[in-house]
Formats: structure tokens, C-alpha cells, sequence
């Protein structure tokens, strides 16, 4: 039986009579990279906390290997959300041993060994790091767990291109092969190379789900050129 | 070595067209076993599902083949890659001389020119 990991059905969500969600209907399957690409203020966000169960809907269902949205579900998600939310004054082994104690998934060595790699000293406080490096830290940690699905809100924001690099390839060879990462970003042209799937979401709305290469086959042209040509200003 | 992609062509056949030099070179020798989709799918730094599309292709050219539970290895007939470097060398020999012929010079001098390279290459080792 083909389990869908992620489901949504007609979800609505609104602030202030604002539409920020309108009617959201996906399904993603295990094992993809997807990327959830839009411009800003398109709702990607407002989608993901829904999803991480951060913020709730107006109306709709959402659905994560079947089953709504809950505790049970954020076991098997891994959220980086677009700010980091560590507090600063602790020190790198200190925020591994709080993601040890957090989550039963979360691999500690696989994190201290990334880490190493990365050259970042682990008894060094997050408040004396570079923004970049903390954002490195943050996502060390995020593709430490033994998620089902990983949710990375804006990951290259901050970044130089040398780390993007790096990132892209922390992604590519950490997920494990049953689990899928959806990437939301409006920096196409840095991932679409690894993605799967593309979803296209404008003004709340979901306007196009497909298959990344078959959209550069069908359109000849890169998936960053098809998105500024459908959502031009 | 690094790998280029231009976004605007399907990821998969660029690999597919690394593949097929690597085949085509030597690098894996026929009846060689492969590295794993994952293995490839980082060096590349693709998607494991794009170098599996890739290999997929390789397999149904029959320059491949799956041995169950064991991996992918390279044909073990010899003909079939000799048939593929011929092709492509083909392909960039019509390309040059087509290129030639768009700045108006025909087939005598095209490879004039390819003999004047040789001797550059030449000169450069010496």
C-alpha cells in the first residue's frame, strides 16, 4: 500500500478577514525533494506553521502518514523554521543535549560529526557565532533527526553561495531514502537541481504541482524562468 | 570534478550525457560493477530519484544492467560501448563541421584547421 505522507484538503486560513490560504489541496509521497516556491507573501509560511501545527486553519484537513495534525505528528517532522529560535546564551553541545532529551529520532553523533565537518567547535555559545554559522547549526540539527518528513522554511537566506553548496549537499545526503524534504525558497535557480517535484503557490493559492524535469522538458526552460515568466509583475 | 548543470535542460539527461563519457573513457571498464545510486547521486550532487532516471535510461540502451540484489554493472559487450563512442564521436565531429560551414568554409578546410590545431597541441608539449 503507497501511504501518502503529507495531506491537505480544502485548508483556509485568514487574519483579519485577509485570505492568506485559499482552498490548499496537495499530496506529497514519500521519498522527494520538493520545493514550495513563491514570491513573498504567497503564504509558504503561513502553510508550513499550519502544517507544524504552529498555527491552526480556518477550515480543511491536513494529514501526515494519515493522521491529524498533533503530537503524534510532529515526531515524525523536522521543522527549521525561517528564524532560529535557540536561545543564544547556550552552547553548541548544550542546544545537541536539549534536541537528545527533545526528540527520541534525534542522532547525536551524526550531529557532532556534521558539525566537525562544517568546522564548527561544539563548546563554542551560538551567541559568538555568525549568523551564518548559527543558521549551519540550526540545520545540523533539523537533518539529525530520523524524520519521515523535513520541512525547511527559507534555508538559504542568509547565506554566502559556498554554504548554499554545502547545504544543498547536507539535504541531498542526509535525508534517508523513505522520508521526503519539502524546501520552501524563492531562490530557485540555487535548488532547483535537486528537486523532484515543484509546487508553485500565488496569493494563498496552490497553481501548479509537477515533476521538475518534466516541467523543464515540457517548457524548455529552467524552473526559475517559468516561475518569473507565471508570476511576473 | 566538479558537474555543471544548465537548469534549463532536464537534469537527468545531463547526467544521463556524464554517464555515457564515463562509459564511453573507460572510467567504469565493461562487466565493471558500479557505484550505488546513492554514491553517484552525491557526487553529482543530484537527487538519488534523478540518477536513478538517469541509470534507468542507461539500462534500457542495454549499457547497463541490474543483477538482482547485487548492484549495477556495466555491459559485458565490448561492441555495444565501441557503438556508442562511435556515435558521439560523430556527433561532435558533425557539430564542428557544422559550425565551419555556418562562417562559410567547407570540408577540405575544416580540416585544415583540425591539422593546425594538432600541431598547436604539438608545440604546447614541446
Amino acid at each position: 500500500m503507497h501511504l501518502k505522507l503529507l495531506e491537505i484538503k480544502n485548508l483556509n486560513k485568514s487574519f483579519d478577514k485577509k485570505a492568506i490560504l485559499k482552498d490548499v489541496n496537495m499530496e506529497i509521497s514519500s521519498g522527494k525533494i520538493i520545493g514550495l516556491l513563491g514570491k513573498n507573501g504567497a503564504g509558504k509560511t503561513t502553510l508550513i506553521k499550519i502544517i507544524n501545527d504552529l498555527l491552526t486553519s480556518d477550515s480543511g484537513e491536513v494529514y501526515v502518514q494519515g493522521k491529524p495534525i498533533g503530537v503524534e505528528t510532529k515526531k515524525i517532522i523536522s521543522y527549521l523554521p525561517e528564524r532560529t529560535y535557540l536561545n543564544k546564551n547556550m552552547k553548541v553541545s548544550e542546544v545537541i543535549q536539549y534536541f537528545k532529551d527533545f526528540y527520541e529520532d534525534f542522532d547525536a553523533e551524526k550531529a557532532e560529526k556534521l558539525l566537525k565537518d562544517l568546522g564548527l567547535d561544539i563548546n563554542a555559545h551560538l551567541s559568538k557565532m555568525s549568523k551564518g554559522m548559527q543558521e549551519k547549526v540550526q540545520l545540523v540539527l533539523v537533518m539529525s533527526r530520523k524524520a519521515e518528513l523535513y520541512i525547511l522554511d527559507e534555508p538559504l537566506g542568509g547565506v554566502d553561495p559556498a554554504t548554499r553548496d554545502y547545504i544543498l549537499d547536507t539535504i541531498l545526503s542526509n535525508f534517508n531514502e523513505n522520508a521526503s524534504v519539502i524546501i520552501s525558497t524563492h531562490l530557485i535557480s540555487d535548488i532547483e537541481r535537486i528537486l523532484d517535484e515543484v509546487i508553485f503557490i500565488d496569493k494563498g493559492k496552490i497553481v501548479l504541482q509537477s515533476d521538475a524535469d518534466k516541467l523543464r522538458k515540457k517548457e524548455k526552460s529552467s524552473i526559475d524562468e517559468i516561475f518569473r515568466r507565471m508570476f511576473k509583475c | 570534478m566538479d558537474f555543471t548543470f544548465d537548469n534549463n535542460i532536464p537534469i537527468y539527461i545531463q547526467v544521463l550525457e556524464y554517464m555515457k563519457i564515463y562509459l564511453i573513457s573507460g572510467v567504469f571498464q565493461c562487466g565493471e560493477k558500479l557505484p550505488s545510486v546513492r554514491e553517484f547521486a552525491t557526487t553529482f550532487k543530484v537527487n538519488p530519484n534523478t540518477m536513478q532516471k538517469a541509470l534507468s535510461e542507461l539500462e534500457s540502451m542495454n549499457l547497463i544492467y541490474t543483477e538482482r540484489t547485487n548492484g549495477k554493472y556495466v555491459t559485458k559487450d565490448k561492441a555495444s560501448i565501441a557503438k556508442l563512442k562511435d556515435e558521439y564521436a560523430l556527433t561532435l565531429a558533425k557539430s564542428y563541421f557544422q559550425g565551419m560551414k555556418r562562417i562559410g568554409l567547407g570540408k577540405a578546410d575544416s580540416i585544415k584547421y583540425l591539422e593546425r590545431i594538432d600541431d598547436a597541441f604539438e608545440t604546447t608539449r614541446n
